[in-house]
């Protein structure tokens, strides 16, 4: 099994007809993502051929889910477009909504976290993320489906390319499934809730956690480990050198005062039984010491 | 992006929040002249952005304009904290009868926003906040609904402000809200908040953090960078829309992911332990798909820093294909010509990896080496910046 995407997954993705929709809707397509459909407001109606395949567009989530019965809606509209297109797929209680875009003022992704929390059908996974993928099922978002195959490693990052370094550490191992939930301040999906799902999954065997400076999830996650997760989990922190005060890319990696430092979610993790790797490689060792492989 | 004091309290004052007269100086002689059209006694506060100004000389009472020109000279060049003061603000100053605190900030761990509220407001609320938390009322705000005039009441009654302001209190911190979601920031503090000995509330000292991602709706927000404070390189590296935050250290990075490139910078630390403790000398993520141009105007910026002794190229190519990275190697060392001079080392892996390493070998550059993994990258990379 895997988490949240699977084989039967039906994915529409909404901006398919922007340069960056099409360019990742034919990835997906390649990788074997089932799409059904796109949503452009204003675009209802056109078809788009894609890889060879007939994609309807609609104007709105709704119409493309009774029409396709999707139950996943990935987002590739710009950060202006993507509170508006956020709140039409929770009004249409989509289930999974994955948000790629990057830049999104956080007034407006508190707004649908909130928005979304209230009308409580909808899970948003993050935005400024790269998605998730369970290899050779479904991947839903940018993440490269050629580093790996399918195996018993679950994967948990807030960042894009450590989320593919680390894949690629374990690739002879492969992964259920790999989750980006994004750099963000607010994010819709956090390390928690995917723990829970790899602890519930039972072909996860194995959780790889990669966190970054900045905000507490690491800090709650691994208290969340000591009281609910016996699957073994392996951590890595990025950010060690990064200063007070400096944003480091991803909007919510920065240190303030003393909180959100990495050594104070290495040794959250650690108090909780976490072995954290000091590098990506490292930690793949770690793993593949926990696993004999 | 955080403001100066004198940003905030504009910022304040065009959305009704009742502030003091002001206005900031460069130089001694604009402080006093500031000073006589305010009139009276004034503050001259040091605009850093910075905090403990106040305890390290920053914020000085003048008796009159010319005390305020002597005050000024004063605090006008002064490092606080590493931060020089290049600008103060004058305020009228006001007999403080009570000091509150006010402040609405993004709650990350809760995702949603936050009222902090205390009657014990002023220099020591970190202090109050660690010893006394029960003088400091925590409310969450939705971020659907906001804070409405009833909701307002409901947090100043909370924080238990006395009835003979708490009206006056509720509409400034209604106010607030207006500043904080108008104007997208992610913090809004005001500490203090006085009340006057007329029994005014007023806001003397203010805080404002605003959101970047919204400056495409934020047109004005642009005029409130600080360009004299920037770095000129990362201003040089802004200019050129790359995501750069310079260090102290001697090894240039450079990676594509902001996570990627974090864990660069840790793990050329490490490696530089063993290597005299050569450490990185800058942040820069050059994101997905990186041209030749990108690639060049990243080096181009990482070796005009004088501190750089050796350059690591970090990529693991996603949707970025190795090939265009080496290809952008290639040319920006052909268009850098005899201004490169520092070793670099080079690490691809994932997408067209094979194509890449090929690449990089025919051109066979000769300040240009690659290495087989991220450790053994980050290892020779320090190993050239001690030499």
């Amino acid at each position: 099994m895997t988490i949240f995407i699977n084989e039967s997954s039906k994915v529409i993705v909404q901006g398919m007809t922007g340069s960056e929709g099409t360019k990742h809707t034919r990835r997906m397509l390649i990788s074997g993502t089932n799409i059904v459909g796109g949503v452009t407001p204003g675009k209802g109606g056109q078809v788009v051929e894609i890889e060879g395949r007939q994609l309807p567009i609609f104007n709105t989530v709704a119409e493309a889910m009774s029409a396709t019965h999707a139950n996943v809606s990935v987002i590739f509209v710009p950060p202006k477009f993507a509170k508006a297109a956020v709140i039409d797929a929770i009004n249409a209680k989509m289930p999974l909504v994955v948000v790629i875009t990057e830049g999104i003022p956080v007034h407006d992704s508190a707004s649908f976290y909130t928005y979304a929390q209230s009308v409580g059908s909808t899970q948003i996974i993050g935005p400024n993320c790269p998605g998730l993928i369970s290899p050779g099922k479904s991947n839903v978002g940018i993440i490269p489906a050629d580093i790996t195959g399918a195996g018993p490693i679950g994967l948990v990052s807030k960042s894009g390319t450590l989320t593919y370094q680390m894949m690629y550490e374990l690739r002879d191992i492969g992964f259920s499934t790999a989750v980006g939930i994004g750099g963000d301040p607010v994010i819709g999906t956090t390390h928690i809730d995917c723990l829970r799902a790899f602890q519930d999954d039972p072909d996860t065997k194995a959780i790889v956690m990669i966190g970054e400076i900045g905000g507490d999830a690491e800090e709650r996650a691994a208290a969340f480990i000591s009281e609910y997760v016996t699957k073994p989990v392996v951590g890595y922190i990025a950010g060690f050198t990064a200063p007070e005060g400096k944003t480091m890319g991803h909007a919510g990696a920065i240190v303030s005062g003393s909180s959100g430092t990495a050594q104070g979610k290495k040794d959250a993790l650690e108090a909780a039984g976490v072995k954290v790797g000091q590098t990506p490689s490292e930690t793949a060792r770690l793993l593949r010491a926990i696993m004999g492989r | 992006m955080d403001l100066f004091e004198y940003q905030a309290r504009d910022i304040f004052e065009k959305h009704g929040v009742p502030v003091l007269a002001a206005a900031i100086a460069t130089t001694a002689e604009e402080a006093e002249k500031a000073a006589e059209a305010i009139g009276g006694k004034v503050v001259v506060k040091a605009q850093v952005k910075v905090g403990g100004r106040g305890k390290a000389g920053g914020v000085k009472l003048a008796e009159n304009p010319k005390d305020a020109r002597e005050k000024a000279d004063a605090i006008l060049g002064m490092d606080i904290k590493g931060h020089t003061v290049r600008t103060v603000m004058i305020a009228a100053a006001a007999p403080i009868e009570a000091e509150y605190y006010l402040a609405i900030l993004l709650d990350r761990s809760n995702r949603t926003f936050l009222v902090m509220a205390s009657v014990s407001g002023g220099m020591d609320i970190e202090e109050v906040a660690h010893t006394a938390p029960e003088k400091l009322a925590k409310i969450p705000v939705s971020a659907v609904d906001g804070i409405s005039l009833t909701k307002a009441k409901e947090i100043v009654a909370a924080a238990k402000f006395p009835a003979d302001v708490a009206d006056q209190v509720a509409e400034v911190l209604l106010k607030l809200w207006e500043v904080f979601q108008s104007e997208d920031a992610t913090l809004v503090e005001v500490n203090p908040l006085v009340k006057t000995s007329d029994g005014k509330i007023v806001a003397l000292d203010g805080k404002v953090t605003l959101d970047e991602n919204a400056d495409f709706r934020q047109p004005d927000h642009q005029g409130l960078v600080d360009e004299a404070g920037e770095n000129p390189l990362e201003a040089a590296a802004k200019e050129k829309g790359l995501n750069y935050v310079k260090l102290e250290g001697e090894v240039g990075i450079i990676g594509n992911g902001a996570g990627l490139v974090m864990s660069t910078l840790d793990v050329v630390a490490y490696a530089g332990e063993k290597h005299g403790g050569v450490r990185p000398a800058n942040f820069l993520d050059i994101g997905g798909g990186a041209s030749a141009q990108v690639m060049a105007d990243g080096l181009s910026i990482i070796l005009g820093d004088k501190d750089v002794k050796s350059v690591f190229v970090n990529v693991f190519g996603g949707i970025t294909a190795c090939d265009s990275v080496a290809n952008g190697i290639v040319q920006a060392l052909e268009l850098l010509g005899p201004k490169a001079t520092k070793p670099i080392v080079v690490r691809l892996d994932g997408n067209s990896v094979l194509e890449g390493r090929a690449i990089l070998k025919a051109a066979a550059h000769p300040l240009v080496e690659q290495a087989d993994t991220m450790d053994g990258a980050a290892n020779r990379a320090a190993e050239l910046a001690a030499k």
